[in-house]
């Protein structure tokens, strides 16, 4: 465990109580009636689905940017997520919501395929290839969003529509232990599967010819690439909807942290992207507006002024 | 620095490289020994590049074949291809803001381990050691040079194979380059590197390929692969040899 993972480790064993007592309704635990069904039936259920969804977007963000040697990868931006609900949305439509979760993950996995396959056809490192791919990825991004846009409009009736776009925006609100369980597994696995691939990440900061010199099988990280995002972001999405900019925020807060290579950037991204979630998802709640804002909304709002002030450091060239 | 690294000679018998719709290579043959200097020269676009990642086993032959001693590359296991072959691209990418240090001990990669001393002494070599813990953005040209041909270095690889690998340098920390590939190439190791400048090839090279249009035009000791003849043929530049052997310049009178 390196010095960024200790810090992260530690802020989450901070966080877990305080998200748990924060809410609408404040808790105490010696007072408030029904703390304990509160807590176990809502709170917990709520706050360890927040830890997941953070921990496998963090990840994965952590994983892409190494893979794609593009520091303004992410998730969201470049296509996965989008995919991923493109997928849910899909299953939503053909009225088989019980496959949500496999729609999802197969989303997830084919945007990362075209993606990588992009990848493959553009040239690596700084300059116009990272602004090709990057375009790339915002298409991806906008493609699956005007597919799933088009699903909306032509939505069966008008109780589905609204369905869909209140799950599209994500959140953690009314989730359960079932969430819980379908999510946690296949993060678990998914983040699993990154971390085989890391040490091949390394050697990909050399560039991909010098990576196959060291032995590196372009092919076999590309799949476990496809595998680990998949399985990560598409169980996230399965569940809470789009939690858009974590993999994009969350590698950038640890890097300075840690030495720079990507196998270093994969725990603390991991325990970040889980601490970053789970406060989010704490503050909106506590936030009084007259009804909840929306966790995928919120992270919108902190996001995208982020990567704009990313875009400005590039410009600078201190990145 | 491995010692007495390798007995088997790195060869190419009628290799033909397809890449895109053109063929940047045409039915090269040609036998490298280990412990000699080899330098591929010739114009531009005359398939240096390519036959140098076709010999280090990154570019599959469209016909032909390149095997090392009697192993076949293409049957060569990834792994073991990386432990014995180190292979420098042209491109000194560097996508992260990594430490000099943690770059050269990336080179540890093909052999599993993390040991320190050929490490450490590919950054003694290259004369990196007060840069150790700088970061890769903070690096000159000939710094970012010299930290990944360390890199290879650290690896103890049996060939060490550079494309331009003096190119972002100045003249001394050229020549001592030059002088510390001779070195390996004393203790058994075989180089080879992609040369622009024909006076390095001619002073510092044991044996000299040159290539036009995909082809092998000479292939022989510098004298006599580097020739007036051989220079006219290949560039179109009418050019002579000037001083003595080992320390010669090139000077060119005009396109032919």
């Amino acid at each position: 465990m390196n010095r960024a993972s200790l810090i992260f480790a530690a802020l989450l064993v901070v966080l877990v109580p305080l998200s748990l007592l924060a809410g609408r309704v404040w808790i105490d635990p010696a007072t408030t009636s029904n703390a304990a069904l509160i807590l176990m039936e809502l709170r917990l259920p709520r706050a360890v689905l927040a830890i997941v969804i953070g921990a496998g977007l963090g990840a994965a963000g952590a994983a892409m940017q190494g893979y794609l040697r593009n520091p303004l990868a992410d998730p969201g931006l470049f296509g996965i997520a989008p995919m991923a609900a493109l997928g849910a949305v899909a299953s939503f439509w053909i009225g088989a919501a019980w496959a949500v979760p496999a729609f999802a993950l197969s989303g997830a996995a084919l945007g990362m395929i075209m993606l990588a396959l992009i990848a493959g056809r553009t040239p690596s490192g700084a300059g116009g290839g990272i602004a090709l791919f990057t375009l790339a990825g915002l298409m991806i991004a906008s493609l699956a969003g005007a597919l799933t846009a088009f699903a909306i409009t032509m939505a069966p009736s008008a109780f589905a529509m609204s369905q869909i776009v209140m799950w599209l925006n994500g959140a953690l609100t009314d989730r359960s232990w079932a969430e819980v369980w379908i999510a946690a597994p296949l993060t678990l696995a998914g983040i699993a599967v990154l971390f085989v691939a890391a040490r091949s990440l390394d050697a990909l900061t050399l560039g991909e010819d010098a990576a196959r010199s060291l032995g590196i099988n372009p092919s076999r990280l590309l799949w476990l690439l496809v595998i680990g995002v998949g399985l990560t972001v598409g169980s996230g999405v399965a569940v809470a909807g789009i939690i858009g900019f974590v993999g994009l925020i969350v590698p950038h807060l640890v890097r300075p942290l840690t030495d720079r290579l990507p196998s270093s950037l994969l725990l603390p991204s991991a325990l970040a992207g889980a601490c970053l979630v789970l406060a989010a998802d704490s503050a909106v709640r506590v936030l009084p507006f007259v009804t909840e804002l929306r966790l995928g909304i919120a992270l919108s709002l902190i996001g995208a002024p982020f990567f704009l002030w990313l875009l400005l450091r590039m410009r600078g060239g201190r990145l | 620095m491995e010692k007495a690294a390798s007995e088997t000679m790195l060869s190419c018998k009628d290799l033909s490289i397809q890449r895109g719709r053109q063929l940047a290579l045409a039915g090269v043959s040609a036998s490298l020994k280990p412990g000699q200097i080899t330098a591929i020269v010739g114009p531009n676009g005359a398939g240096k590049s390519t036959l140098l990642m076709g010999l280090a086993g990154l570019l599959a032959p469209t016909a032909g074949s390149v095997s090392l001693g009697d192993e076949n590359m293409a049957a060569m296991p990834t792994g073991e291809r990386a432990k014995r072959l180190g292979y420098l691209p042209q491109a000194a990418e560097i996508a992260w803001d990594v430490a000099v240090e943690n770059l050269v001990a990336l080179g540890r990669m093909p052999h599993r381990d993390r040991r320190s001393e050929p490490v450490e002494a590919a950054i003694k070599v290259m004369d990196i050691g007060a840069l150790r813990s700088r970061p890769a953005s903070r690096l000159s040209g000939g710094e970012k040079s010299r930290t990944l041909l360390a890199r290879v270095l650290a690896g103890e690889p049996h060939w060490i194979l550079a494309d331009e690998p003096l190119a972002a340098l100045d003249l001394g920390h050229q020549i001592t380059l030059v002088e510390h590939l001779k070195a390996c190439a004393a203790q058994g190791v075989g180089v080879v590197i992609v040369l622009h400048d024909l006076a390095m090839a001619m002073n510092h090279a044991d044996n000299v390929l040159v290539l036009r249009e995909g082809r092998l035009v000479a292939n022989g000791p510098p004298a006599t692969a580097l020739s007036q003849e051989v220079i006219a043929n290949g560039w179109g530049v009418d050019a002579v040899w000037l001083g003595n052997t080992g320390r010669q310049a090139l000077v060119a009178n005009g396109r032919d």
